[in-house]
This record gives structure tokens, sequence and C-alpha cells, in this order.
């Protein structure tokens, strides 16, 4: 049992009623063997950030595989995120609008759609949606390269494909998540002005003005910080979930999903525990 | 020989190697001399390649002492094995070719990372390899739109990109047709004549064995259970090496 079966894990078990009364003792096994595998999952992550990190810093560099991956990580999200970005702009401004104008506070509409966007929503949600697109790519392609032998090959060649595949993978993810996030935002935002002057017109100008009066340098910072590690996690996650493929198709199809719940899994906890983190450094 | 390379390039003593309870190789030895072809053969789930695994440094053994081309790789850092790697061609048994890259790139993938051949001097060098093999004709190809048979050649001319000294070969002749696989065999006889490089062939194949390696290693339960010539094989009184001679004839 790896760490893709925590939550499936907790919720049988708390569904179930398992883990009370004489059913007790037949769950030892398995909640040992859950544990040991957790346990297994995390020193296998923690080796592989080792040489992961001894393979980004030493020469030589693989820039041309970088900006190939630059190129397939971020050009080819830009799509799926801009439209998301948009999508939350719109829905954001409809509905707030509708509280606001409740509350005679309906002047704050710009503020709240810049605010949530650039500090929330812009980076979860191009965080979550890079996770589904990039991680399940990454975790089948380099699955399907191990399972195949092409990484052995690789090796065998003396190319080191931490430092060809991963290294290259995760300095994408990290570098590109911050500027599709940024994306993301101005499409939001955007599409947040678009949608506003359906029911009460209001110049861009006016509209940017009002949003980003309230704005302080030091509001840019969390988002920039979260985005990159965001990007790390995803990076990280799916890579290593790719290059520990064992078992043929079957084995690359789980690496791919595998790939996708636990870097969403990872990308949620990163942002709940860097909120915390933000207010307690920023205020 | 190219280099500081040994008389005695693959040398290997008391290896051994285990997953989980299961022991694959029992303390195995074994030499491999300068333009010297060793077929190794033996029942499938043998350690037979492991063993080249072994020797290339993708696994890691459990005891013994693996010398290729004067060092002990068990011993060497990740930048020291790939020194060595460099001295090694390695035919994987599904060719293992790049198949995000076509055929002229998987074979100008060696050379573009550990020479510093311009471009058209690589390019020159990757037609001169493939045209070896007899694929010069599909270097635009991706390895999805070649045959198994085209990609042991491809495998084959990327093992052979970095004119190494020692090549090893997993099951070259596997799942290819009788007149595919004489050719791959072919293959192997004319690059032992013409680069006098020394070899391990781990086959199930044995009368291709027979026709392009100098001697036959038998692996039985992790261990060499009989080596020799083709000959000094067919004629032993051991129960298992009969067994096996007597099922490859059928």
């Amino acid at each position: 049992m790896t760490m893709t079966h925590l939550p499936i894990f907790v919720i049988a078990a708390a569904a179930s009623g398992a883990m009370a009364g004489g059913r007790l003792l037949d769950q030892v096994p398995m909640a040992r063997n859950f544990f040991v595998g957790v346990f297994e999952w995390f020193g296998d992550l923690g080796l592989f950030c080792v040489r992961l990190i001894r393979a980004a810093i030493t020469p030589p560099y693989e820039f041309g595989e970088l900006v190939r991956q630059c190129d397939a990580i971020g050009s080819k999200s830009l799509p799926l995120v801009a439209l998301a970005g948009a999508a939350t702009g719109v829905v954001l401004s409809l509905q707030t609008r509708d509280s606001l104008v409740r509350f005679g506070a309906k002047a704050f509409l710009p503020a709240v759609i810049v605010f949530s966007i650039i500090k929330e929503s812009g980076p979860i949600i191009t965080g979550l949606i890079v996770s589904g697109r990039i991680g399940a790519g990454i975790g089948a392609e380099l699955g399907s390269m191990k399972v195949t032998e092409q990484i052995d090959a690789m090796e065998a060649s003396a190319v080191d494909p931490y430092k060809f595949l991963v290294a290259t993978r995760v300095m994408a993810c990290v570098l590109m998540v911050p500027l599709l996030t940024v994306v993301s935002n101005f499409c939001g935002i955007l599409m947040g002005w678009v949608a506003n002057p359906l029911s009460e017109p209001i110049s861009l100008r006016l509209f940017l003005e009002h949003g980003f009066k309230t704005m302080e340098f030091t509001d840019y910072i969390p988002p920039i910080v979260k985005t990159t590690v965001f990007g790390l996690t995803i990076g990280i996650v799916s890579c290593f979930q790719g290059i520990r493929t064992r078992g043929g198709t079957e084995g690359v199809g789980r690496s791919a999903t595998s790939s996708v719940v636990l870097s969403s899994l990872f990308v949620i906890l990163a942002d709940v525990m860097l909120v915390r983190l933000i207010m307690m450094i920023w205020g | 020989m190219k280099g500081n390379g040994s008389e005695i390039p693959i040398q290997i003593a008391d290896l051994q190697k285990s997953f989980g309870e299961q022991k694959v190789l029992k303390g195995i030895s074994l030499q491999v001399k300068s333009g010297e072809t060793v077929a190794v053969l033996g029942r499938s789930g043998g350690g037979k390649s492991v063993l080249l695994k072994l020797i290339i440094g993708l696994q890691t053994p459990d005891g013994g002492s693996i010398q290729v081309a004067g060092k002990d790789i068990t011993k060497l850092d990740e930048p020291q094995l790939n020194e060595v790697r460099k001295r090694v061609g390695f035919l994987f048994q599904q060719a293992a070719l790049y198949d995000s890259l076509t055929v002229e790139d998987n074979v100008a993938f060696p050379l573009s990372r550990h020479t510093k051949l311009s471009n058209e001097e690589r390019s020159k060098r990757v037609h001169e390899l493939l045209a070896d093999v007899g694929m010069d004709r599909d270097l635009g190809k991706m390895p999805s739109e070649i045959s198994g048979g085209m990609q042991k050649r491809v495998g084959l001319a990327r093992a052979l990109a970095l004119d190494p000294e020692i090549l090893l070969f997993d099951e070259p002749t596997a799942g290819l047709d009788p007149i595919t696989a004489a050719e791959i065999g072919d293959l192997i006889i004319n690059l032992k004549r013409k680069r006098k490089m020394s070899a391990v062939v781990v086959t199930h194949d044995v009368h291709g064995a027979n026709a392009y390696s100098d001697r036959l290693v038998l692996l039985h339960e992790g261990s060499i259970a009989a080596e020799g010539s083709f000959d000094d094989l067919q004629s032993s009184q051991d129960e298992f090496v009969k067994q096996f001679f007597s099922y490859s004839s059928r």
C-alpha cells in the first residue's frame, strides 16, 4: 500500500467502522503494512531528492532539454490555464457582486476580484490544473521510459537520467508555474471586468485603478513563493512517481494516476501550510 | 585496444546478487579476454540479464568484484562509473530506443553528450554507424515506425556510437524471425571481425551462439553449470547441460 491509498484507507476505515471492536486486530497487519509503505515512500522520496539536487547543481547542465521542457510544460498548458483563469474571473465577479450589493459594498468589487485572484484563486487553480495536465504527462512518460528500459539505456550511455530527465522537468515546473499563474491572473481579472459591465458598466482603467489601489509590493511576494513551491511539488512528485514505475503498462497507468492524485494533494497541503507561514511572516 | 584497456577487459569474481529471498547469482566467476566473445546461456529467469546489468553498473551486487576495462566498478562513484560506461556498449533486449527521438537522433544521443563533434561530423558518423547495420535509409523514422529487428539494428548502432571496447548483448535475437535473427547474428560476426571488441552475449539461441562466440557459459540456478566450446558442452555428461542442449536442438 502506498501514499496513493492514504485518502481511500482513511475514508474506508471510517465508513466501515472496522477499526472498532473485535475487528481491530484484523486490521493490525494492514495498518502496519500501510505505515511501513508510507515511511518507505517518504524515505525513497528523500533519497530521490538528494540525487536530484546533486544532478541539478553539478555540470554539465542540460539547457537544451530545459528549454524543450519549458515549452512542453509552459506553452502547451497555456490555453487551459488561461481558460480556467478566465472562468474563475467571471464566476467570482458575478457571485461576489451579488453579495457585495447586499452589504452595500459594491464599490469594493474590483479590489475583491483582484485580491482573491492574485492571492489565492490564481495560484491554486493554476497549481491544480498543472498537476492534472503535467503531473499525468510526466508520470506516464517517465513510467513508460522506465518499463521499456529507456532510462537504463540512458544510464548505460553514461548520461545521468536524473540530470537529463528529472532535473530539467522539475526546473521547468518551477519556472513555468509562476508564469502560468500570471497568465491565469491576467485572464481572471480581465474577465472579471468583462463580466461586471454586463450589469453595471465601468471602464477597464477605473476597474484596475480601484482593484490595485490597495495592493502593495508585499502582496505579490506570497503568491510568487506559493506558485514556485507548487511547481517544485508537482515536478518532484510526478518525476518520482514516474521513475519508480514497476509492472509494465498497468504500472504506467498507476504512475500517471498517482502522479496526479499525489501532486494535487501536496499542492493543496502546501497551500494550507504556506498560507499559515506567509501570515506569520508578512502578517 | 584503446586507452588503458586491459588484456582481460571483463573479470568477475565471486559475484553474488539476490532479490529479496531469491538468490539469482551465487558466486559467479568469469573472465572475458580481449577480442573474445562469450555467450551466456541458461534458462529464463536464471540471472543472465542481471549479470549484464551488473557488468555495466545498472545494478549493485551483494558481493564479489567486477573489473571492467581494468576498473573495479563496485568501488566507483557515479562520475567514475560513467567514464567506464563510455567504453562499454549495451544492446538491450527490446532495443530500448528513445521513443520520442528519431532513428538518427537515437544514434546521435551519446555522441552529442560525450563528444565534441560538430553537427556535420556527428551527422556523418551517425550515417556511417547506421550504414554498418543497414539502417541508413530510415534516419527520420520514429522507433514505433520500424520493426523489432530494425529497432535492434538501430540499438546496435547506438551501442557502437562511442566506439566501445566492450559490447554487451541482451538477447539480441529474441522475438525475431529466423532470417532476421540470422542477420543480427551475422552483424555480430562482422563486428567481431571488423572491430575486435570483447563481447558478452546473453542468449537462448544455442546454435546462433555457436556461430558468433568463442566460448559458451551455461548458467543454472545462479551458478556456472558448464563452460567451454560448443563441442565441449554438447559432449558434457552433466544432466542439466545434456537436457539444455537436447531441448535446444528440437
